[in-house]
């Protein structure tokens, strides 16, 4: 475990970044991430970036393929909007787990 | 009478009939199970046919041989389940009522579902190795290959058996060696995952062996679409990869049974309890091997775990005692890594795969995590005692349904 200050805020993240605890998060945080990550956040990132924290919160682990059946963007667009793993990347804005789609 | 219906004759249910025609009396209890085919194939020897090493005879046999005595086998296909009514439908309109439904129809795969990945070139130029067609034709097409670009592929996880791959790519090495023309041959390994297998501990000693035998490995690789005509994968970050020959692993889909009654995830697979095996569907449904959504490997040696916990626990709901959660994600299996050489690994939800020894802690004979001449023995092994004790419901001895942690330098799951 570590501690990360964004924007003011003191969070706690694995070693890869990821936060432990979503509570944590708030959009400043969100936005400080993802300039980490050189991603300019839009209103469609943000959309994307609410429904994995809806689905976190319900317990349901998230798969490329479930955020492309999901209506709310294509794979396509989501490679577009969150370049070079796009799932790993939006799951780190989220202030959501790594995803664990590897079993 | 009550009625107890399983529906699948593969690995899991055919080992479900077995356990459980011993547990329940046949004065009580009717057990039907349900299928459409003829033949009951031993999966792990699929990846053994396109190398010559195994005949097609050694790995399939006739789905009665398997079905226990006392238990009524139905040969046809299944339209749906309706939970509501406890009642599965089968396509010829005759309705089975049960008070415990087994859901044991496995996965598949569905190249359908990748663009472009059917079409002329099926089994010209891309092939899949997971059912007994593409196994056998890719062995045709082998023979014959005078060597180019070989790209082992995996779609999208999760997959059956989640080391096959790997082992097709260590295994092709050895074949080409052997005829004297892998100097002809280049073998890129691409993967949508970010490694060459899904734990990191085993990835390490995995990467290893990947470059003493040269194998390229292109990961984060999440395929769009096949381009047939000019022989190439694209994914949806544009990144080409060019083949002569494409051995890929299509997406795996659970039964479309499940979408036709609503039960399951977009994958088809079954919401399961991971610890107890029972549906999030209903109370009185039951989930075994590569059906369930749980996070555990869909291999054979799961299900095997998983149907000793799964007797026990329908016995319990039957008596209405409470539940054991039990299920570990207990893993086991063999890498076949060439030349007469094998690795094994041993893991569960909670721990990566370790080194150490298996079954006997300390003793042995197999060695986790490490290449040996041993573990390749055992792989070939476990095909006798696949077909005579694993599927019969015989407990092999010294091998727990849970992950014993003696003997094991362990280490807790990271990611």
């Amino acid at each position: 475990m570590i501690e990360k200050t964004y924007s003011g805020l003191c969070v706690t993240c694995d070693d890869q970044g990821y936060l432990s605890n979503l509570d944590q998060w708030n959009r400043n945080v969100g936005e400080e991430i993802a300039k980490e990550e050189g991603v300019e956040m839009t209103q469609k990132h943000w959309e994307v970036i609410d429904y994995l924290q809806e689905q976190c919160r319900k317990e349901i682990p998230l798969t490329i393929r479930k955020v492309g059946k999901s209506g709310v963007v294509s794979i396509k667009e989501f490679y577009h909007l969150f370049p070079k793993g796009p799932l790993k990347k939006s799951s780190k804005i989220a202030g959501i787990p790594k995803p664990v789609s590897c079993i | 009478m009550r009625e107890l219906l399983i529906l699948g004759a593969g690995t899991s249910g055919t080992m479900m009939a077995n356990h459980l025609r011993k547990k329940l009396a046949n004065d009580q209890w009717n057990i039907t199970i349900i299928d459409k085919e003829e033949t009951h194939y031993y999966q792990p020897g699929f990846l053994f046919l396109p190398f010559d090493i195994y005949k097609p005879s050694q790995v399939k046999k006739k789905i009665e041989k398997f079905i226990p005595k006392g238990v009524n086998l139905i040969k046809e296909k299944i339209d749906v389940i309706d939970k509501e009514k406890n009642l599965v439908r089968l396509q010829n309109e005759q309705e089975l009522f049960y008070d415990i439904l087994i859901i044991a129809t496995g996965t598949d795969i569905a190249p359908d579902e990748i663009e472009g990945m059917l079409g002329d070139h099926w089994y010209k130029s891309v092939f899949d190795f997971y059912t007994f067609e593409g196994a056998k034709n890719l062995r045709d097409k082998l023979r014959l290959w005078e060597g180019g670009k070989l790209v082992v592929h995996i779609s999208e996880m999760p997959i059956k058996c989640p080391v096959a791959p790997l082992e097709f790519a260590f295994l092709a090495d050895s074949y080409f060696i052997n005829k004297g023309i892998r100097d002809k041959v280049e073998i890129t390994f691409v993967t949508p995952m970010s490694g060459a297998f899904t734990k990191p501990k085993a990835t390490e000693a995995l990467d290893y062996l990947l470059k003493q035998k040269n194998i390229k490995v292109i990961p984060d690789f999440n395929i769009e679409r096949v381009d047939g005509k000019n022989k190439k994968i694209i994914d949806y970050a544009e990144e080409e990869v060019n083949y002569d020959l494409l051995v890929t692993v299509p997406t795996n889909m659970g039964d479309s049974i499940m979408e036709r009654s609503g039960i399951g995830d977009e994958l088809n697979y079954v919401p399961t309890d991971k610890t107890t095996l029972q549906s999030k569907i209903k109370e009185n449904i039951f989930v075994i091997g590569d059906a369930t959504n749980i996070p555990a490997s869909k291999a054979g040696s799961v299900a095997h775990f998983e149907s000793e916990i799964l007797t026990e626990n329908i016995k319990r709901f039957i008596e209405g005692k409470e539940l054991n959660r039990d299920f570990d994600g207990h893993s086991n299996c063999f890498i076949e890594t060439g030349h007469g050489k094998a690795l094994l690994i041993d893991f569960n939800y909670t721990h990566e795969p370790v080194k150490g020894s298996f079954p006997l802690p300390g003793v042995g004979p197999l060695r986790l995590l490490k290449e040996t001449h041993m573990n390749h023995m055992g792989k070939l092994a476990f095909r006798w005692i696949y077909w005579n004790m694993l599927i019969k419901g015989k407990h092999i001895p010294f091998v727990s349904a849970t992950m014993n942690t003696a003997g094991k330098e362990l280490e807790e799951t990271t990611n």
